[in-house]
């Protein structure tokens, strides 16, 4: 299984033509306690960087992007149920969305581990 | 998160403790200041809420008037009784423009000997002295206090934790306060403090100079029952507790009537009363509180979400029809509470409690109710 990044501080796990969605813990850490997530319509489709989602903090709220073009297959009710989840579990417990990829090839302008490392750690 | 800013940020005297302590630093005010220490802001608003956080609040303006018109003379500013205040007692106050606008909320205390001390928003307060000065300076001293630096200690087991160190805070009641002496094993520190704050909670916001603040805020840290708190908590428990915010709940183009700020304004300054109106404003303000229907006018209010969103500051609020009645100027999800909480201003005829109107979140209908301040009970000690 493949891990990609974006610069939105987001992560996809891809799996064949479906990957699933979250926050990285850099995005976790820089929100702090992660008390209310708005997820997508099952069923919806979305552009790569429309908005998808909200993910808020008490001090703050961020919107969380379409990092690729695709249909949502199913999203994360635990974690709509309990939104810490994606501070004490960011990749994995934590998730938000899966996405049924319509375009593969918007992969490869994501980041790989190496990258985002290096990325998150200068923003 | 917040936008830079151009000029170089001031710093407090506790800058250096807030960065061992792990502190996350933002721009606020003008200062660096801890928005939150690696326990974050849920587990320091908890913490306050049930033993003692301390809070760095050295970005706030501190100064005194002195002479024997000095009370007399600040009354010509706030709309508050200040010359029948009793020694050793403080008091909130409200900094008006001609237009019964608000320049400024604040505290001011009566050291006795014709002195006032008193303590304004960090934001505000290089306006707020250069108009005092402008106003009333001629009729007695302002004195900027820049030396000084201000902590507050704040939670049930605040006086527990400071009475150890300065024995008879605890005598103290809520809004008095005096010169105490806070020895630290190694030190003696002399502090003015009072018993007061901005969370709701019992505790004590204290006054000391700077080259000394460091040491008292390490000897504080020491005792069992108090951690560090950021100013992400303070946000939260000042909310929970109602509390206004100048900037967002409360600005120049807002006045005390609309703002729900009456409890601010004796009756000895009021219509018929004493020493009625003579404060910037008067003749509008006292208007305003003539009228009780105020129709057509806006109220501050509190608002409860029927729905577990957050709705946040300048979110549009709505009555059932779509018709925009008002904006919400603080919310979040109150900690303690555990319910999305704001404030914010709807025409009068949505301020009843238990109205019901909608936010408009992300373009979304969130149901709120209209609802009682403060949201958490205040724990003051009266004595």
């Amino acid at each position: 299984m493949t891990i990609k990044y974006t610069p939105d501080h987001e992560w996809l796990k891809i799996d064949g033509s479906t990957a699933v969605v979250g926050i990285t813990h850099h995005a976790q850490d820089a929100l702090g306690d992660v008390v209310f997530v708005d997820l997508p319509e099952v069923g919806k489709t979305f552009a790569a960087k429309d908005i998808a989602g909200v993910v808020e903090s008490v001090k703050a709220a961020a919107d969380v992007y379409m990092p690729v073009t695709g249909e949502i297959t199913e999203v994360n009710e635990a974690l709509r149920a309990d939104p810490s989840l994606a501070n004490s579990d960011p990749l994995g417990a934590g998730w938000f969305f899966k996405v049924k990829l319509s375009n593969a090839s918007e992969l490869d302008a994501l980041m790989d581990e190496t990258s985002y490392t290096t990325f998150s750690a200068n923003a | 998160m917040s936008a830079p800013t151009e000029s170089p940020l001031l710093t407090t005297p506790l800058n250096a403790l807030h960065i061992e302590l792990g502190a996350r630093m933002v721009p606020f005010a003008g200062y660096s200041m801890p928005v939150q220490y690696p326990s974050g802001l849920m587990a320091e608003h908890h913490h306050t809420r049930k033993a003692a956080g301390l809070f760095d609040v050295s970005h706030m303006g501190q100064l005194r008037l002195v002479g024997p018109d000095a009370a007399a003379a600040f009354e010509t500013l706030i709309p508050v009784d200040v010359i029948d205040l009793p020694v050793g007692k403080q008091r909130y106050g409200l900094l008006l423009n001609d237009e019964g606008g608000i320049i400024d909320d604040l505290m001011f205390f009566n050291k006795g000997n014709n002195e006032l001390f008193v303590i304004v928003n960090g934001a505000c307060k290089v306006g707020d002295i250069a108009h005092i000065q402008a106003k009333i300076g001629s009729r007695c001293e302002v004195i900027p206090m820049p030396e000084m630096a201000l902590l507050a200690l704040q939670g049930p087991q605040a006086v527990t934790a400071l009475s150890r160190l300065a024995p008879g805070v605890e005598k103290l009641v809520f809004m008095t306060g005096g010169n105490f002496t806070v020895d630290t094993g190694t030190q003696k520190i002399d502090v003015f403090l009072t018993r007061s704050g901005y969370t709701g909670e019992d505790g004590f916001e204290i006054s000391v100079h700077s080259s000394q603040t460091e040491l008292l805020a390490r000897a504080l840290l020491a005792q069992p029952e108090v951690k560090p708190i950021g100013l992400g908590a303070r946000n939260s428990l000042r909310l929970e507790a109602g509390l206004c915010l100048y900037g967002n709940d409360i600005d120049e183009t807002t006045h005390p009537v609309e703002a729900n700020l009456l409890w601010a304004m004796q009756k000895v300054r009021r219509a018929g009363g004493a020493r009625e109106g003579g404060f910037p404003g008067a003749t509008k303000i006292l208007a305003e509180l003539a009228d009780s229907t105020r129709a057509g006018g806006r109220k501050r209010v509190g608002l409860i979400a029927l729905e577990r969103v957050p709705v946040r500051d300048h979110t549009e609020l709505q009555d059932g029809q779509g018709n925009r009645i008002g904006e919400v100027t603080s919310g979040l999800l109150g900690p303690t509470i555990d319910k999305p909480v704001a404030m914010g201003y709807v025409d009068v005829a949505f301020s009843a409690l238990g109205t019901q109107v909608v936010a408009m979140v992300r373009g979304k209908p969130v149901p709120m109710a209209v609802s009682a301040m403060p949201f958490v009970p205040t724990n003051y000690f009266r004595g």
